[in-house]
């Protein structure tokens, strides 16, 4: 039995990579997610069969339960996927905390009789973080899904208060020193408490990181809350002496990282900043001094720009999710491309609520991938453009990045949609975006406004190409 | 069973590398679906939770157990789910 959990945690593992692996080419990468199912079940089934389990019932409604729960959660719309993967990251860390406690608490009940499992000072460490982060990802990801999802008695907006990182910081800081006292004392007649007060503050601790965040942070922290969960995971490994919770763990966790410094190199801000920085108590002094005045432009108008022109490149942003416009677009793509117009979007990486919102959003709407340009390859052909249509996208094409040191969006790389011939921004209202600063993109000479619901406006365009016969 | 750490931390770094090897080269058109995939992956945790629940343990210990199953389970299956539809809609003109 023994050498049947060793192969097949060894299989799993090797399927794992293999996933993840097959994950670099849209055209291998669902063969990643039979890999991934494969390795999954080997690991559940070989668990399951060794001689120590006994309690099959509860393990079968456990498992019932999650197919009841997982599968609606696996439909819902795409626009909310960010908020899926939040609470997913939730559960993520709930599973960790919970085998901690119960880890914890058994071998409190069996330390007396002598049963117990040695638990040396590396395991307690483990232990503690295991419980540390997994319920500082529970709570954490929990209001990042709130947040997502615009559950009412979450503040939207950044909350900040004077000394807020002092009080984030100590509450981390008091876990962790209680965390030490029990590594150093295991036996001492007060650890049981400690134990219970050290997950309290882990579960204060989630909620107090995340209020200061803003929804233009989101991509960046839901990458952060991915590397905590696979932390987690790799921790709990630790305890339970798994290579192989060890081994998935660490994948999830080195995936959540290199999102967090992609995320964070594309608004050119560190892990400090994101997480103790809060980002939307913008200054709304900026620009305040020099009140331009945008030029609107009509339906048609606009409609006449795009049809004339050789190339557009569409940019689209989290706005266009919010108005489930992706389908309104795909359409315009088409009637455009049907008149012989060359049609790019330009996928900044933080645009959208976490990394690649957009590129699912098209992809769901049937844009080819390979019209889906990164800004890096698309801003050099910018100069060239003749339409830059920009639709709910605004801090990721704000000028002002590029010069303007007191805002909080300066030194982030934008997509370049100043430079084309002409820019044509959809924009909801006339309010600044989540960062809170005016865009400077949309004053410029040759910048015209379209205002209205991004769907509505697509699809009063979409109708001006009518007469051509789209469909 | 003493748990040798050292050997622990030595399959940790490792799997960190080949981690950050493979995470590096995914197409940044597929970072939401990898984003699930390794969500799912990660919800491994099932496995610790079979132990704590399925084990001769006080009921108490047995019901943590199941609620993180349940929790894992809910990764899983949403996850992969979710990864597989979204893959599907990728597709080349």
């Amino acid at each position: 039995m023994r050498a049947v959990s060793e192969l097949s945690a060894i299989l799993a593992t090797a399927l794992f990579i293999f996933a993840l692996n097959w994950m670099n080419d849209p055209k291998t990468a669902r063969r990643g997610v039979v890999a991934g199912i494969v390795g999954m079940t080997i690991a559940v089934v070989a668990t399951w069969i060794q001689p120590e389990i006994i309690h099959h019932g509860w393990i079968l409604l456990a498992i019932a339960a999650g197919f009841v729960v997982g599968i609606p959660l696996s439909l819902v719309p795409l626009t909310a996927v960010p908020q899926r993967t939040a609470l997913s990251h939730a559960f993520g860390g709930l599973a960790a905390g919970l085998v901690g406690a119960a880890e914890y608490f058994l071998w409190l009940g069996e330390h007396g009789t002598g049963a117990a499992v040695e638990m040396t000072h590396f395991r307690m460490g483990a232990l503690c973080a295991e419980v540390i982060l997994g319920f500082l990802t529970f709570t954490g990801s929990l209001m990042a899904a709130g947040k997502l999802q615009e559950v009412k008695w979450i503040p939207q907006r950044p909350v900040t208060y004077p000394g807020q990182n002092v009080v984030n910081i100590g509450v981390l800081a008091v876990a962790a020193g209680l965390a030490v006292a029990m590594v150093l004392h295991p036996d001492a007649p007060w650890a049981r408490t400690v134990f219970f007060v050290i997950a309290g503050l882990a579960l204060l601790f989630g909620i107090l990181l995340i209020i200061p965040i803003g929804g233009a942070d989101m991509p960046t922290v839901i990458s952060i809350l991915n590397a905590y969960a696979g932390l987690s995971a790799v921790a709990m490994g630790f305890v339970l002496n798994s290579k192989l919770l060890v081994t998935a763990g660490a994948l999830d966790g080195s995936s959540g990282l290199i999102l967090s410094i992609i995320m964070c190199r594309a608004m050119n801000r560190s892990f400090t900043n994101v997480l103790f920085g809060a980002f939307g108590k913008a200054q709304p002094a900026i620009a305040a001094g020099e009140q331009k005045v945008w030029k609107q432009e009509t339906v048609e108008g606009a409609a006449q720009l795009l049809e004339q022109a050789r190339t557009v490149v569409i940019i689209p942003g989290y706005g266009m999710a919010v108005a489930q416009a992706q389908h309104k677009v795909a359409e315009l793509y088409d009637a455009l491309t049907k008149r012989g117009v060359i049609v790019k979007f330009a996928i900044h990486p933080v645009a959208g609520r976490m990394p690649g919102h957009m590129n699912v959003l098209l992809a769901e709407a049937n844009i080819p991938y390979n019209a889906l340009v990164e800004m890096d390859e698309i801003n050099p052909e910018m100069p060239q453009t003749d339409v830059a249509l920009v639709v709910g996208a605004n801090d990721v094409v704000n000028p002002a990045a590029r010069y303007a040191k007191s805002t909080p969006i300066y030194g982030m790389p934008i997509i370049d949609a100043d430079k084309a011939k002409t820019v044509l921004a959809v924009k909801r209202s006339k309010n600044p975006g989540f960062a809170g600063i005016d865009n400077e993109l949309y004053v410029l000479d040759n910048t015209w406004m379209l205002f209205g619901d991004a769907k509505a406006v697509l699809s009063d365009l979409v109708k001006q190409f009518g007469s051509g016969g789209i469909h | 069973m003493t748990s040798d750490f050292g050997s622990m931390l030595f399959v940790f770094i490792l799997a960190t590398f080949i981690g950050l090897g493979v995470i590096r080269r995914v197409s940044r058109l597929l970072h939401t679906p990898l984003m699930s995939i390794t969500n799912a992956i990660s919800a491994i945790a099932v496995v610790g939770s079979i132990v704590v629940v399925g084990a001769d343990h006080p009921l108490g210990i047995r019901i943590l157990g199941a609620v993180a199953l349940f929790a894992s389970m809910t990764n899983i299956v949403s996850g992969f789910l979710i990864t597989d539809r979204m893959l599907k809609m990728f597709k080349k003109r």
